[in-house]
C-alpha cells in the first residue's frame, strides 16, 4: 500500500479544481497524470502531499489519514518536487540537496555522517556527485531539475511527487530525467504534457479533465484515439512505432507549402 | 547507517567568535572616548569599574557620568539597536524571499512610530499602554496591513515591497497628522527629531529593556535557523520539506515586530541598517542561516556603534539624525554589495 487519493474535492475563487478523484499509487510504480491546460493536475499533485487541504474526501498513505500525520514526518515519508523552483540565494548543489535533510534534523542538532551519506547518494544517484560545490545560478534547466529530485532524495522518500519535471527542457533532457525516474525504483506520481512521453515511462495512467479523473489503467488501454479526442480535441492515430513501441501521432491539416496566405 | 555527528571545526569556530567579540568591544571602547569630551580609555575603564563594582577610582564626577551613564549606555543601546534591525532584515529577507525586505522598507518601522506617537500625544492606552506597547501594537497593524495589501495584490514577493512602500507612505501619513493637529510646538520638535533616529535621550533603563528583548528575540531566530534555509525556494518547498510555514511565519513575524517596536520606541526609525548587513553578512559568512543570524547581529551592532561616533563627530558641536548617517554610509554600502553580487554569479 501507499499513496491513495478517495474521492477529493478542491476548489477555488468558487470553482471547483479537483473534483472527486480517485487514485491509487502502486508501489514503486510510476502513475502519470495527463491533461489539459487547467483539468487540475496541479492541484491534485498539491493535494496529495498536503501543500493544500482537501476539502472532503481523503488522501491516505499506507491507510493512514494523510491530514492527521505531522507535517516533519510526512515530508521523511513523501517528497515533492515542484516546476521551475528557482532562487535568489546563493547556494551551491550541496547546499540545496542538504536542505532535502531539513525533516530528519531537530532545531540544534549537527550534521551527522548519516546526513552526508543521504546527500552524496542522493547527488550520486542523479549523477550529478562532480557537480558537488557549482553554483545553482550557473546550471542549465536540466541539471537544476536533477538537483531537485536529488534534494528529494535526500528526504528518503517512499513516495515521490513531480509536478511536470520535464517542463522546458529539450527532448535529451526530458528523456533523461524520465529514465532516471524509472531507474530510482522509488513510488512516482508525475503531471506530464507529452503523451508519448507518458506513454513510454508511466506504468499507470490517469487522465484529467475538468477536475474529474475521465480513465485510468496501463497507457495502451487508456491513450485510445478516441479519448485523446474527447479529451484534449485533437484528432491523432495510434500505431506501432520504429521501435515496436505505441506511438501517438497528431492528425492535424496544415497548409500545403506555398499556399497559406 | 551510523549517526555520529560530524564534528565541526571548534578552534576555528572559537577564533571567529573571540574576533567578532574583540571587534564588538573596541568599537564600544571607540564610542566611549571619543566625543567632544576626549577621555583617555584607561580613565574610560576606571570609570567602568567604578560603575558596575564600585571601585572607587579617581575619575571626576563629570567624566564618569559622561562615560557610564551618557556615553556607555548609549553605545550598548547602538549595539542592541544595530543587531536587532540586521537581524529583523535577514528574517523578513529570508521568509519573502525578497532582498530589499527590512523593518523600513515594509513599514513596521514606520506602523511602529505612528503607535508610539499616539500613546505619546493622544495619551492612546491611558496610562496601561508604554509607548513601547504602541509602537509593537502599531508595528503588528502595519505588518497586518502590509500582509493583506499583498495578497490582495496578488502574493508574489515584489508586491510585497510594493505594498510597504505603500504602507509606510500611509503610516507616516497617520503621523504626520496626529503631530501637526494635536502636538504643542514643543511636542511636534521632540517628535520630528526622534522619528529621524537620536540616541540622545538613551540611558541605562533602555538598555534594560532592550537586552532581554534582544536576547529573546535572538535564541527564537537561531531556534529556526534551519527552518529559514528551508524557505529559499519558497513556502512550497519549505512545507513539503516539513517545516509547518503558518506557525513560522506568525512566530517570526511577531518577532521582528517585537524587535521593530522595541527599538524604534527607544531610538526612533532607522533605515537602512536591516537592508544592508544582512547582504554584507552573507557576502562574509555565506547564506546559512545558523551562522548568518549572528553575524547580523555582530555586524551591526558594530556598525551601529561605528554609526553613532560619525553621528556625534561629523559636524562639530551638533548631533546629525542617526538614520541620515546610516543611509549616508548604507547607500553606497549597498550599491557596491549589489555591483560585486553581480560580478560574482
Amino acid at each position: 500500500m501507499t499513496l491513495a487519493a478517495h474521492d477529493i474535492r478542491w476548489s477555488a475563487a468558487r470553482r471547483m479544481i479537483v473534483d472527486g478523484v480517485t487514485l491509487r499509487a502502486e508501489p514503486g510504480r510510476i502513475l502519470g497524470l495527463i491533461g489539459p491546460n487547467g483539468s487540475g493536475k496541479s492541484s491534485l499533485l498539491r493535494l496529495l502531499c498536503r501543500l493544500r487541504k482537501v476539502e472532503s474526501g481523503v488522501v491516505t498513505l499506507d491507510d493512514r489519514d494523510l491530514a492527521t500525520m505531522a507535517r516533519r514526518d510526512l515530508a521523511k515519508r513523501l517528497a515533492f518536487v515542484e516546476q521551475q523552483a528557482s532562487t535568489e540565494v546563493q547556494l551551491s548543489v550541496c547546499d540545496v540537496v542538504k536542505l532535502g535533510r531539513t525533516p530528519h534534523r531537530g532545531a540544534l542538532a549537527s550534521w551527522t555522517d548519516a546526513d552526508e551519506e543521504a546527500v552524496e547518494a542522493a547527488l550520486e544517484r542523479v549523477d550529478m556527485s562532480e557537480r558537488h560545490d557549482q553554483l545553482w545560478h550557473t546550471l542549465s534547466g536540466g541539471e537544476r531539475q536533477r538537483v531537485h529530485i536529488a534534494r528529494a532524495l535526500a528526504q528518503e522518500p517512499r513516495e515521490l511527487i513531480l509536478d511536470e519535471p520535464t517542463n522546458h527542457l529539450d527532448i535529451q533532457h526530458q528523456l533523461s530525467i524520465l529514465a532516471l525516474l524509472r531507474r530510482l525504483g522509488v513510488t512516482c506520481v508525475l503531471a506530464l504534457h507529452d503523451l508519448n512521453l507518458a506513454s513510454l515511462f508511466c506504468d499507470e495512467i490517469a487522465v484529467l479533465h475538468d477536475g474529474k479523473v475521465v480513465a485510468s489503467g496501463p497507457p495502451p488501454e487508456v491513450l485510445t484515439e478516441d479519448l485523446i479526442a474527447r479529451v484534449f480535441g485533437v484528432a491523432v492515430s495510434i500505431r506501432e512505432g520504429a521501435s515496436g513501441r505505441r506511438h501517438i501521432e497528431y492528425l492535424i491539416d496544415l497548409p500545403e507549402e506555398g499556399t497559406a496566405r | 547507517m551510523s549517526h555520529a555527528p560530524i564534528e565541526p571545526n571548534w578552534p576555528a569556530r572559537i577564533a571567529i567568535v573571540l574576533a567578532a567579540l574583540l571587534a564588538l568591544v573596541t568599537a564600544i571602547a571607540l564610542a566611549v572616548t571619543i566625543g567632544e569630551m576626549k577621555i583617555p580609555l584607561s580613565t574610560a575603564f576606571q570609570a567602568l569599574g567604578n560603575g558596575v563594582f564600585d571601585l572607587g577610582y579617581p575619575v571626576s564626577a563629570i567624566q564618569q557620568g559622561v562615560i557610564f551613564d551618557y556615553r556607555l549606555s548609549r553605545a550598548l543601546l547602538a549595539a542592541l539597536c544595530g543587531g536587532t534591525l540586521a537581524l529583523s532584515g535577514a528574517i523578513l529577507q529570508a521568509l519573502l524571499r525578497n532582498p530589499l525586505a527590512e523593518p523600513y522598507i515594509l513599514g513596521i518601522s514606520a506602523g511602529a512610530s505612528t503607535g508610539a506617537v499616539a500613546v505619546m500625544i493622544l495619551g492612546f492606552g491611558g496610562a496601561v499602554l508604554t509607548i513601547s506597547g504602541g509602537a509593537f501594537i502599531g508595528a503588528v497593524v502595519a505588518l497586518l496591513v502590509v500582509a493583506l495589501l499583498a495578497t490582495g495584490a496578488g502574493g508574489s514577493s515584489d508586491r510585497v515591497i510594493l505594498a510597504g512602500v505603500a504602507g509606510s507612505q500611509l503610516f507616516n501619513a497617520a503621523t504626520a497628522t496626529i503631530v501637526t493637529t494635536l502636538a504643542n510646538a514643543e511636542q511636534a520638535r521632540g517628535v520630528m527629531f526622534w522619528l529621524l533616529g537620536n540616541f540622545g535621550g538613551v540611558r541605562w533603563p533602555d538598555v534594560w529593556v532592550a537586552t532581554p528583548v534582544a536576547l529573546i528575540c535572538f535564541g527564537v531566530c537561531m531556534l529556526h535557523a534551519k527552518v529559514l534555509d528551508a524557505f529559499a525556494f519558497g513556502a512550497d518547498a519549505a512545507a513539503s520539506l516539513g517545516v509547518a510555514v503558518t506557525r513560522v511565519r506568525i512566530v517570526l513575524f511577531a518577532t521582528t515586530a517585537v524587535m521593530t517596536a522595541t527599538m524604534v520606541s527607544i531610538v526612533g526609525t532607522v533605515g537602512f541598517v536591516g537592508l544592508v548587513i544582512p547582504h554584507a553578512a552573507r557576502f562574509l559568512v555565506g547564506p546559512a542561516h545558523a551562522r548568518l543570524l549572528p553575524a547580523c547581529l555582530v555586524i551591526g551592532a558594530i556598525f551601529m556603534i561605528l554609526a553613532d561616533i560619525l553621528s556625534r563627530i561629523l559636524v562639530p558641536q551638533q548631533i546629525l539624525p542617526i538614520g541620515v548617517v546610516t543611509a549616508l554610509f548604507g547607500a553606497p554600502a549597498f550599491a557596491l554589495i549589489l555591483y560585486r553580487a553581480r560580478r560574482a554569479t
